[in-house]
């Protein structure tokens, strides 16, 4: 596990001057990764808010080998260049060790991705999937999408006098991953810097496809000021509503219990796509979503080993 | 004002682009409202804004803050936010009160 | 040089076995299946040195086959029909990004209704999505197309990917005579691949597939089409070099004893097989009438396709695919454009057939001679679209 002064002494692989905007945590996560990984890899990146904004032709902000292909493939695509990796390598025309990172974000990888991701995980090619979850499909103006929370505001699913936002709850794509059995499956934010690099390296080293589900605040569709970003993904994580976990060769693991679990309205309350919730008949949106909040917490606490330290 | 675009016989096929990270070149520091003002004086080299600021914008030399890239911060105020030192080592400043650089 | 009896989906698997690809992504259907069996038990022989990727889907299959390629492996693939439809998308991605991947095209008919025999509206479709279409008809020609199509697809001043078309069942299952290479030929012919840009070169890290706005689209299309053009002159010279190699020949089109007709066809796939029996029959009743077989669709020979019409009394070209609402079938389309823009205005007609697998005999190709030649005395142009052997 690499402290901040280590992982300073390493090259910043994504430049500036990417088209991102101001606050966004994904650029953030995508350079966390990077100090971990090192040169030695192709990142694969599914259509999106990373790659229309880190790629716009004719600059790239990208260190490291980089393929963008289409929406709903990058699973596939970066199995491909995997695939070709471990034919030169066997026929003794490549020596080096690399690695292969997908990015995909919530878009294209709980919706229109998963069937991609699925059989890429299934096949078992040793490649990261990381997915940057900013809740909907953000890079195309807030439309909602599986990962989308309950009763948020997006532009598909309007509040309006008979809407409330979204009707149904977010998709637990991390179960879903995990349930492919794969070597390592964990759920962290851009915000938990050591929870997050630790991670990435052990999905790195695991012998098989690894899968990180990483929240990613998104200033434009959370409606929220720009400098709360970090803020706002660890009140995600201290009301549980996303909290920090693993799963290492099918062993549950929580990385961190809160000393106290926050109400859920800590969280909610900080975002414009929740307002509505502070209108009347909004505490009955709160409660449905923080009792799911707790059904899936306490489902979580129930399958995990004891945690390994408490924090407040 | 407009140079010449290059033409279609002037680019490489396929759209590849080949100078790895030449988004270095492109300015997105106007897009800022406010602007970091770091004050070295107070500031511990923690790295915290540094992990945190979404555009490469903190400057290291031999792991040490050394300063804001002005030409590509964005103004978040990520790095004031986050900023762990007693009374901040990083401010944000309204770019209409900053002084042209 | 051996001599076996090999099915189209054997021909091509073999010749596949003999390129030996870096990479094949793939997924099974009808009729493509038994060549991705057949070359997956080369694989687990250890007869390839080829990585196999059993993708969940044909656009997973194709989008892995772009990852492969732009890692600079060779890549070879194959699918048919609802599995090339649904790669669509990635279709035009491999072409744009340059990647030179070889697919085997099982021809069959796109749903609905469901059929799985042969039609060519699967690779006719795609027919602008940038790949180069070499068509064969028969095993040994699918065996011969497979082996040309690597080799003009990672030309240099190419770069794009092709497609080597079978009709379905009706090549794709039958057992012929096929004269195969032997494997040093082969792989001397085809040479090694050496990629112009490779993602596994983190030495010299590049970003392929940027976004592009209109300042730029527009431009790579254009380098795109240049691409194409420089196929024409790659195709044929590869056809005369494996001509020479084979003691065959080799042409963008096979020109059947056309040197003094008055009436002609324009067929691909299996049926030219047929039409140019008819011609020999109808040649022995002295009746001037001659084939023209289309090897390669995409780029499309226009100068071959107008020397050879010029002159002609009336032209009959065959499509085994529809076009609603259109002028007729795309190759109908394609000539008809060819010719009337060189000025040659022989009277011309379409005839969409065989759609689903309905068999087009010899006496059906016959009678169409027949209504050509009433075609060719009115001399002027007709109702352009027929269709052949349809219930009324
Ligand atoms: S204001 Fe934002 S972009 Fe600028 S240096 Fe701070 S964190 Fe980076
Ligand atoms: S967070 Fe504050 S103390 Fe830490 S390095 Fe940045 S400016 Fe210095």
């Amino acid at each position: 596990m690499a402290t901040l002064k280590e992982l300073a002494k390493r090259d910043d692989l994504l430049s500036g001057g990417h088209r991102a905007c101001a606050g966004c945590a994904m650029t953030s996560i995508v350079r966390q990764i990077l100090l971990v990984a090192g040169k030695d890899v192709v990142v694969g990146c599914a259509t999106g808010c990373l790659e229309v904004t880190t790629t716009i032709f004719p600059y790239s902000a990208w260190r490291v080998p980089f393929i963008h292909t289409a929406f709903e493939n990058v699973a596939a695509t970066i199995s491909g260049v995997e695939t070709a990796y471990r034919s030169l390598r066997k026929q003794g025309v490549l020596n080096k060790e690399m690695r292969f990172i997908a990015f995909g974000g919530d878009g294209g990888t709980y919706d229109i991705g998963i069937q991609a991701l699925s059989g890429a995980l299934e096949r078992g090619h040793r490649m990261l999937y990381v997915c940057y979850d900013n809740e909907a499909y953000m890079n195309t103006g807030v439309q909602r999408s599986g990962a989308t929370p309950f009763s948020a505001n997006t532009t598909t699913c309007p509040v309006g006098e008979c809407s409330t936002g979204k009707p149904q709850f977010n998709k637990d794509l991390t179960a879903i991953v995990a349930a492919h059995g794969i070597p390592y499956v964990a759920q962290t934010t851009s915000a938990h810097w050591r929870d997050l690099t630790t991670k990435v390296e052990k999905a790195l080293n695991a012998d098989g496809p690894s899968f990180l589900n990483v929240l990613s605040p998104c200033v434009v569709g959370w409606e929220y000021p720009s400098d709360q970003t970090v803020q706002i993904a660890k009140l995600a994580v201290d009301t549980c509503f996303w909290p920090l976990y693993e799963v290492e060769n099918g062993k549950y693991r929580l990385n961190l219990i809160p000393a106290e679990k926050k109400p859920l309205d800590e969280w909610i309350k900080r975002q414009g796509r929740f307002k509505h919730f502070y209108k009347p008949g909004g505490e009955e949106l709160l409660a449905k979503a923080q009792a799911e909040v707790d059904r899936r917490w306490e489902r979580l606490l129930a399958v995990s080993e004891k945690p390994q330290k408490q924090s407040k | 004002m407009s140079k010449k675009e290059p033409g279609w016989k002037d680019l490489t096929m396929s759209g590849i682009i080949e100078e790895a990270g030449n988004a270095q070149k492109f300015e997105t520091g106007s897009w800022r409202s406010d602007r970091p003002i770091w004050d070295k004086s107070k500031c511990t080299s923690c790295l915290i804004c540094w992990i945190y600021c979404p555009d490469s914008a903190i400057m290291l030399k031999d792991g040490k803050m050394v300063g804001i890239d002005l030409q590509h911060c964005k103004g978040c105020g990520i790095c004031a936010a986050e900023c762990p030192v007693k009374g901040k080592a990083i401010h944000m400043v309204p770019e209409s009160e900053c002084e042209l650089v | 040089m051996k001599i076996v009896g090999l099915t189209g989906n054997d021909a091509v698997a073999e010749a596949m076995r003999q390129l030996n690809p870096d990479v094949c992504a793939a997924y099974p259907i009808t009729p493509q299946t038994e060549l991705m069996e057949k070359f997956a038990s080369f694989a687990a022989d250890g007869k390839v040195k080829t990585e196999i990727v059993l993708a969940e889907s044909e656009h997973s299959a194709m989008s892995a086959c772009i990852g492969a390629s732009c890692a600079g492996g060779r890549v070879m693939t194959a699918t048919s029909a609802n599995g090339l439809a649904l790669m669509w998308e990635m279709l035009y991605i491999a072409a744009s990004y340059r990647c030179p991947i070889v697919m085997g095209v099982v021809n069959r008919a796109l749903s609905g209704p469901i059929n799985i025999h042969c039609d060519h509206s699967d690779s006719m479709g795609a027919r602008d999505a940038g790949w180069i279409q070499l068509f064969s008809e028969n095993s040994q020609e699918a065996y011969d197309n497979t082996i040309q199509a690597i080799k003009i697809a990672e030309n240099p001043d190419v770069l794009l990917p092709v497609m080597v078309c079978l009709d379905g069942f009706i090549t794709s299952h039958t057992v012929e005579r096929v004269e195969v290479l032997d494997d040093e030929v082969v792989s001397r012919f085809a040479g090694e691949y050496v990629p112009k840009y490779s993602l596994l070169r983190s030495d010299r890290p590049m970003t392929f597939g940027p976004l592009d706005f209109h300042d730029y689209y527009f431009e790579h299309k254009r380098i795109q089409f240049e691409a194409m053009e420089k196929a024409k002159p790659v195709v044929r010279d590869v056809s005369e070099r494996f001509s020479k190699l084979v003691g065959r020949p080799f042409g963008v089109l096979d020109a059947h004893k056309m040197e003094d007709a008055e009436i002609a066809v324009i067929a691909l796939g299996s049926t030219a097989g047929t039409a140019r029996g008819v011609v020999d029959e109808l040649r022995e009743q002295g009746k001037k009438v001659g084939l023209i077989k289309l090897r390669v669709f995409r780029p499309f020979p226009i100068k071959e396709i107008v020397e050879l019409a010029r002159g002609l009394k009336a032209l009959a070209v065959m499509d085994r695919s529809i076009s609603f609402g259109g002028l007729g079938g795309p190759v109908f389309g394609e000539t008809r454009s060819a010719c009337y823009g060189a000025g040659v205005n022989v009277p011309m007609v379409n005839y969409i057939y065989g759609l689903g697998g309905r068999d087009t005999t010899f006496e059906e190709i016959e009678r169409l001679y027949g209504e050509m030649e009433t075609v060719a005395r009115e001399g002027k142009q007709v109702d352009a679209i027929r269709f052949l052997n349809v219930r009324e």
